[in-house]
């Protein structure tokens, strides 16, 4: 039975086009993302979430008043990533980072590119690239970079 | 605000995957046969119902069904439906009938083609018979066979194809 | 609370590619080892449940297909997680709480060998800021191992430690797919897949398939005379907002040992879900467990088959319990990216 020779294979591809509704507190992040602006959002408590959160993991409170933040920010955690795989969207040696925005509290998960693993640490200052056009999704971001 | 007025509020989500499909054990035997121009189900060792096309196990007794059963092409419709409506990507031009195929033999039933038919004739219980395509053609696919087309024989009453535990 | 125990547990080899297996016939021989160790047969179950993920055989409601292993007819009751099945043991643990059952088979089934299992697990991201960058799960754990490296829980050398300890562990286990043993200059020379995790820091792609009967204490008896008693169970899932977690900690097991109880208790074995070699030492501390033997089955380093390795931890508990004369056992499952979601089960053999 494990006799792999005899064993049909065949490649296939499974694809859907799913669309999401956003929701009035995303359709706000990802309407000014469009217009290269990063917005979180706050808790009573003055605590902000970036990418905006709809509430507050810890309190559960619903969050709506939102504040801009970054661009600028600085690593949390990053992996380093030399062979980038087929569904990577970056075809060179990138880094998937935890990215706290300035004024926000919690980090973005997003990718770090144009640079090399030696130049990433916890604490990197790093600010984000724009993608040249805009679908108003989290990779309106195109990636961040090194802050000059 | 008429629809084109709402604010778009959703983003596209695309997924795509990419998979190697293996037949595993049962399948693999099936197609196989299938290749060669040949319908060969399995049998349950306890209840002896008889899968096309197999998937390995009897449902109903839970065990491997390694009994080989070899079928003819021939049996009738179980049931069936007239496509009216065009689907993405599919070249047959509607109407058309899908039917549920009952071969002689066997005790589920599978989903294929039925043409070379009068649409306002096709009924439950009519008799038909595989159209193979020429051989150069087959390969490990039920698309070997191009479609089911009617005989001349008489109907089955389906109500006798009941399975019953032997 | 009802008293309920472990009957039985049976896991198929784990295999690198079971190509020549469909899934029915990877759980079918399981389910019936354990029907024929214990003599008895599917209508001895009250309930069925079992746990997979569609998305790695790429085929909606493959999970029903699933079923013609096992034998559905008279209908059974049956239910279905689309997790680990782990937490179809939970369910099969409440379904006899209830009194609806007093028996239940719980099996888990996965290959991942078929897809992209990177590209997967990627989606059972949130849809909106995270799956869209498609983070493999290699880089989503590394995120957590250079937090805890940076913050000094664990260190380089306890990685390397749990790799090393893996493998000389899979000599336990028949079962494991990666029984070749390896010293430091073997794991310093693997490429970084996703740095600070190497090659041998993560898991191998593994197929394979598990299977367990869990039972009342009335009913656990007539199965077997050395029934292991789940003397405590808890799952808790930490925020889906992978940016406001403290990957440093686990909140949620702490809550759930909080909830077991389990500070005073003196364990003889524990088998812990821990996928990258980070997460042995972090959890070893989270848990009490530093002077603790654990993963003796070499744990899922050695063969990690998606949807059941967390099964499996509690299964290789039973095992260990059932077979050297333990008296305590710690199980843990988990799910999601950075041990997101962490199941503990505390097991007990018969005093």
């Amino acid at each position: 039975m494990s006799d792999s020779k005899d064993l049909l294979r065949a490649p296939f591809e499974l694809a859907y086009n799913y669309k999401r509704s956003n929701g009035p507190v995303m359709s706000k992040f990802f309407d000014a993302l469009g217009k290269q602006t990063i917005l979180g959002t706050k808790s009573s408590t003055g605590k902000v979430f970036s990418p905006a959160a709809e509430f507050d993991p810890d309190t559960y409170e619903s969050l709506n008043d939102m504040v801009e933040v970054g661009p600028g920010g600085s690593v949390e955690s990053f992996s380093w990533i030399e062979a980038p795989q087929k569904h990577h969207l970056i075809k060179e040696p990138f880094a998937f980072a935890l990215i706290k925005l300035d004024g926000a509290d919690s980090s973005m998960l997003h990718m770090i590119a144009d640079c090399n693993e030696a130049d990433l640490s916890i604490g990197t200052r790093v600010t984000a690239a724009w993608s040249e056009t805009t679908t108003k999704r989290i990779t309106d971001i195109k990636f961040f970079t090194l802050e000059k | 605000m008429s629809a084109e007025d709402i604010p778009k509020d959703y983003s596209e989500s695309p997924i795509n995957l990419e998979y190697f499909y293996t037949a595993g054990s049962a399948t693999t035997r099936f197609l196989n046969q299938v290749k060669e121009g040949n319908i060969v189900g399995q049998g349950c060792p306890k209840c002896k119902a008889v899968y096309v096309p197999p998937r390995g196990s009897c449902p109903r007794c839970g065990v491997a069904t390694d009994i080989e059963v070899p079928l003819t092409d021939k049996g009738c419709i179980e049931s069936f439906t007239v496509v009216h409506i065009p689907i993405p990507g599919n070249p047959i031009v509607p109407p058309y009938v899908c039917a549920m195929i009952r071969l002689d033999g066997a005790n589920i039933s599978f989903l294929h083609l039925i043409q070379d038919v009068d649409i306002e004739n096709i009924r439950i219980g009519m008799r038909i018979q595989a159209v193979w395509k020429p051989k150069e053609e087959w390969t490990h696919s039920l698309e070997n066979i191009k479609w089911f087309a009617p005989i001349d024989e008489p109907d089955v009453d389906v109500a006798t194809l009941r399975f019953h535990e032997s | 609370m009802k008293r309920v125990a472990i009957v039985g547990y049976a896991q198929h080899p784990i295999l690198k590619n079971a190509g020549a297996l469909n899934e029915v016939e990877l759980i079918m021989p399981v389910v019936h080892q354990l029907f024929n160790d214990l003599g008895i047969s599917q209508k001895d179950i009250d309930f069925t449940c079992s746990g997979s993920c569609d998305y790695l055989q790429g085929a909606a409601f493959a999970f029903v297909e699933g079923l013609s292993a096992i034998q559905t007819n008279p209908p059974i009751k049956e239910s279905h997680v689309e997790m680990d099945a782990a937490w179809a043991m939970y369910e099969s643990m409440l379904k006899i709480q209830m009194g609806d059952a007093e028996t239940a088979l719980i099996y888990g089934f996965g290959k991942s060998s078929p897809g992209d299992l990177d590209a997967i697990i990627s989606l059972q991201m949130d849809p909106y800021y995270i799956s869209p960058l498609w983070p493999d799960r290699v880089s989503l754990a590394a995120l957590q191992a250079r937090v805890l490296l940076d913050q000094n829980v664990i260190t380089s050398e306890q990685m390397l430690a749990s790799v090393i300890e893996a493998r000389a562990n899979s000599k336990n286990n028949k079962n494991a797919l990666i029984t070749d043993l390896i010293d430091e200059s073997d794991y310093l020379k693997n490429a970084m897949v996703s740095s600070p995790l190497n090659q041998l820091d993560c898991p191998p792609i593994s197929d394979g398939s598990s299977a367990m009967i869990i039972a009342s204490e009335e009913k656990a008896y007539e199965f077997t005379d050395h029934p292991i008693w789940i003397e405590g169970i808890d799952h808790r899932i930490e925020s889906s907002n992978l940016g406001s977690r403290n990957l440093a900690t686990s909140k949620t097991l702490q809550a759930s040992m909080d909830q077991l109880n389990l500070k005073n208790i003196k364990f003889d074995v524990a088998e812990l879900h821990t996928q990258f070699s980070h997460e042995l030492p972090f959890l070893k501390s989270l848990l009490n467990l530093q002077d603790v033997p654990t993963n003796l089955s070499g744990g899922p380093l050695v063969g990690n088959v998606m949807m059941c390795a967390g099964l499996d931890a509690i299964g290789k508990t039973y095992e260990s319990l059932k077979n050297n004369q333990f008296t305590h056992g710690l199980a843990h499952a988990t799910s999601g990216p950075c041990l997101q979601h962490n199941m503990l089960v505390h097991l007990e053999a018969q005093k």
